[in-house]
């Protein structure tokens, strides 16, 4: 916890608001300028008691303080160094132990994670049972979306008319395994727009749920970026917003090794509304005659200040009008495996989300982020309202760029 | 039974605090340089259960200290480590809105903002904005009587606050109102920094958003030509919303900050904000340029959207943070000047900066001669906090020389107690301590704030002229 880091905060408490923690409780050391002022408690030799460690597990890591700081504090490093010295220090119950080498086995293996799905209709009814289990079973039951048809995506998509570049797509995990039709929608949009699109067979997690959880990523980080180098494209575009976050950290997560260091460096990484919106539009926009609500996922708007290129490229779609979400800027609480440890807090957010989007009107929801889309749509039904249909923005370009008319 | 125990008989465990490490976490509010861990933290959420918390406080001798969000910058909530801090942020509830009658219903933890936010559509707002408005509390801002840049024509918080229910020092829960007849408890209770009680519903005026609103940026070569202009502005006989200026250092870390686009160059900007009936702006605001350029600005830009009026105040509003950006540490200084001394003591500052080396940013409320100079140091260099200290202090001397006072709108807190003398006469100080008295004879609401010296109610204040008797 780099005390030169720590130094930045003023205390002015600019940062409380925008705190997802701060917002459900209203505690000063459940707020970020009380977690850096626990930070710099334990550089000053302070235990990382079980009450210390419980307020850093707290944190989402929606990096809504980055934003707000009017002083820069880098917080998203912060909480970054210190999830490791809590895994190191901070002994968790035996209980807890299993329940998170039960997600880390999991998620970043697309392939296991495939296993699963034809057991989510029954892991939906098995729900409560395995809440009583461990509160982490019952919300990963109760998160898991429904089964969807997925055929591989081919190792190349050709562009359609002249070649104006050439990406890889992360298919990532979650999005790969439980959400294909976003990944086939983004490789159609990115080749409609003139873009060869490679997707290499095999990849692996980028390492985003380790990295935001104080877990070692430098084994997913070295394998991806040698992934994408071998397969000699300019530009990865990434359309999950946490993996996105984490890859443009490369450097950084490898700081240590100065090889690699400079390979990430290399390796140029892009959302895919931060790519098309750089890349300009060719391909005719056809009307789409629907109001959307625009989520904005934290580790897009937040860790990437992504925020305008995904509503620009909803405003060139004609007829398509788009809402804004009252407190935006709030997480949903998904964040990354925050919903499966800290399963109250989570569905607490999650349902304060939902609301927001439902006071919107909107015919659909339009979410960059997995994740999201699986929490706010679990916060839905569990509220027993109508679950408004989600769509990735990916999936709503393809929908227009087709002509498909409306979007489903 | 000890302090502990009645008040785990009071609370569910997570709403008392006693781990020292969570303690620590409340050990100051924006102004850290004065620190204290409370000995117990409570969160209550109703007034019965701060009612009963001050009443604990007050069987056991014990004293207690409110607290909002804890972003005050006078150190007005300091906990004191032999006392019980308690946290009004879960108070967040907005209990009612009566837009016939223009008010609303608040508990004290709700935010300034959040008034506002809750009836814009509506086409209402509250008028104080401090700088904090985001995060500030209205339970705090009714202990400081909070100011912010549009208080020029609209008032501070005393001005739109309608009435009061406070927990009193001895646990009873009463109401006051600007309704009442006899003496103005209101107006003694806004401002009186925590030392009279606890306010815990409050209800505030609504007003009408006006009907138009221009926002101006105007850059100067100097902050002499700036200054200048404001008087002409005032002079002519123009009231605008908010008169704001910041010099070349400020608007340096604003830039570093959040990047408002402010010309290049400028060595001073003055924000000039004019609200009211269309016609009536339009006309002012040719006025108000023709002003700006007869007294030397070389660039006027009038926002042209609510989006560029937004970002023209976020460089303002982010300033004292945003210097976190230029230097590792810094003081920001509040102090009230007549406008017509403006540039006098701007010299003075000046003049303080080369005689002991430490750089100051001018940040202000110019319409008013509200000055925020935020004195600028390093911590880690041997010296220089102490110099940085002098230099702050000296300002406020400045101020006093000039006519004006030692607060504008940050309140006295801990932290300008020792100033109260070369402002008050001991006369004056007593008669204070007579009205505190009258409300908090135990001393236990808040002590040590305001007042220079601690002094027990039980020591009757000195009094010169007549008894307290004769006085009331």
């Amino acid at each position: 916890m780099d005390p030169e880091l720590i130094k930045d905060c003023v205390h002015c408490g600019f940062c409380l608001p925008t705190c997802p923690t701060y917002v459900l409780w209203g505690e000063e050391m459940d707020s970020p300028r009380g977690r850096i002022h626990l930070m710099a408690q334990y550089n000053e030799g302070a235990e990382m008691t079980p009450e210390m460690a419980g307020h850093f597990d707290a944190c989402l890591g929606c990096m809504a303080c980055v934003t707000a700081c009017p002083s820069g504090v880098q917080y998203d490093k912060l909480i970054e160094h210190t999830r490791p010295v809590v895994e190191r220090e901070h002994a968790r119950t035996p209980r807890d132990r299993a329940v998170r080498a039960l997600v880390f086995a999991l998620f970043p293996y697309p392939r296991r994670l495939r296993l699963i799905k034809p057991f989510t209709r029954l892991n939906r009814r098995l729900a409560p049972f395995l809440d009583r289990v461990h509160p982490t079973l019952g919300a990963l039951a109760e998160l898991t979306p429904p089964r969807s048809r997925s055929r591989p995506l081919p190792p190349l998509v050709r562009a359609r008319g002249p070649l104006r570049a050439r990406v890889g797509l992360l298919t990532g995990c979650v999005q790969g395994a439980f959400f294909p039709d976003v990944n086939r929608a983004t490789a159609r949009v990115l080749a409609l727009e003139g873009c060869d699109v490679v997707i290499p067979p095999g990849q692996g997690c980028c390492g985003a749920l380790s990295l935001h959880s104080g877990y070692d990523a430098h084994r997913f980080a070295r394998r991806t970026i040698e992934t994408f180098e071998k397969a000699g494209v300019d530009t990865v575009v990434v359309n999950a917003a946490g993996c996105g976050s984490s890859m443009k950290d490369y450097a950084d997560v490898l700081a240590d090794d100065p090889g690699w260091q400079r390979r990430a460096e290399c390796l140029k990484v892009r959302d895919l509304a931060e790519f098309l919106v750089e890349l300009g539009p060719v391909a005719v926009r056809h009307p789409l005659p629907v109001t959307v609500a625009y989520h904005d996922a934290c580790h897009l708007a937040h860790a990437q200040g992504v925020r305008s290129q995904p509503r620009e490229l909803l405003d060139q779609i004609p007829e398509l009008k788009v809402r804004e979400i009252a407190e935006s800027a709030i997480c949903c609480g998904s964040a990354g495996t925050y919903n499966l440890f800290q399963p109250q807090p989570a569905r607490e957010l999650g349902e304060r989300k939902a609301g927001r989007v439902e006071d919107t009107g909107a015919d659909l929801l339009v979410s960059a982020n997995p994740g999201c889309t699986m929490q706010i749509t679990a916060a839905m039904r569990r509220m027993g309202r109508p679950v408004m249909p989600v769509a990735h923005t990916a999936q709503v370009l393809d929908a227009s760029l087709r002509g498909l008319g409306a979007v489903r | 039974m000890t302090v502990f125990d009645r008040l785990d008989a009071l609370f569910p465990p997570d709403r008392v605090i006693t781990d020292p490490v969570r303690l620590r976490t409340y050990e100051c509010d924006g102004l850290t340089y004065h620190r204290a861990t409370p000995m117990v933290v409570v969160l209550p959420e109703t007034t019965e259960e701060i009612a009963a918390v001050v009443r604990v406080c007050a069987e056991f001798g014990v004293p207690f200290v409110a607290r909002g969000s804890g972003t005050g910058l006078s150190g007005g909530a300091l906990p004191r480590s032999d006392g019980v801090l308690i946290v009004t942020s879960r108070m967040r509830r907005i209990l009612s809105i009566d837009l016939d009658q223009r008010r609303a219903v608040v508990e004290p933890g709700v935010t300034n903002l959040a008034i506002t936010e809750a009836v814009r559509d509506r086409g209402y707002y509250y008028a104080p904005d401090p700088s904090s408005q985001q995060i500030c509390s209205i339970g705090g801002n009714v202990a400081e009587n909070s100011g912010g840049a549009h208080c020029l024509k609209y008032g501070f918080t005393v001005n739109h606050v309608l009435a009061l229910e406070i927990v009193t020092p001895e646990g009873e829960i009463i109401e006051i109102s600007e309704d009442d007849f006899g003496y103005d408890l209101l107006g003694a209770f806004v401002g009186s920094e925590g030392t009279l009680g606890i306010a815990t519903k409050i209800t505030v005026r609504l007003m009408r958003a006006p009907e138009s609103v221009t926002t101006l940026l105007a850059a100067f070569q100097t902050i002499e030509a700036g200054g200048q202009a404001v008087s002409a502005i005032i002079g002519a006989g123009i009231m605008p919303a908010a008169i704001e200026m910041m010099d070349a250092l400020a608007i340096e870390a604003a830039e570093a900050a959040v990047a408002c686009g402010y010309p290049a160059a400028a060595g001073a900007v003055l924000i000039v904000e004019l609200d009211g009936p269309s016609s009536e702006v339009e006309a002012q605001l040719a006025e108000v340029i023709a002003i700006c350029v007869g007294t030397g600005s070389f660039e006027q830009r009038v926002a042209a959207s609510a989006d560029e009026r937004a970002k023209i105040w976020k460089g303002r509003k982010s300033a004292f943070a945003a210097v976190g950006r230029i230097s590792p540490a810094y003081i920001v200084q509040d102090g009230v000047v007549p406008r017509t001394s403006l540039g006098e003591v701007l010299a003075g500052i000046d003049a303080l900066q080369d005689e002991f080396g430490i750089r100051v940013a001018n940040v202000f409320h110019a319409g008013d001669g509200n000055l925020h100079p935020l004195v600028l140091f390093d911590d880690t260099a041997p010296g220089e906090g102490e110099r940085a200290e002098i230099v702050s202090g000296r300002i406020l001397d400045l101020c006093i020389l000039h006519g004006g006072s030692i607060t504008g709108e940050h309140g006295v807190g801990v932290d300008k107690a020792r100033y109260m003398p070369r402002m008050f006469t001991d006369d004056d100080l007593d008669t204070m301590q007579l009205l505190r008295c009258a409300f908090d004879p135990g001393g236990r609401s808040n002590p040590g704030k305001v007042f220079p010296t601690p002094r027990l109610c039980g020591e009757v204040p000195r009094v010169h002229k007549g008894s307290p008797g004769e006085i009331f």
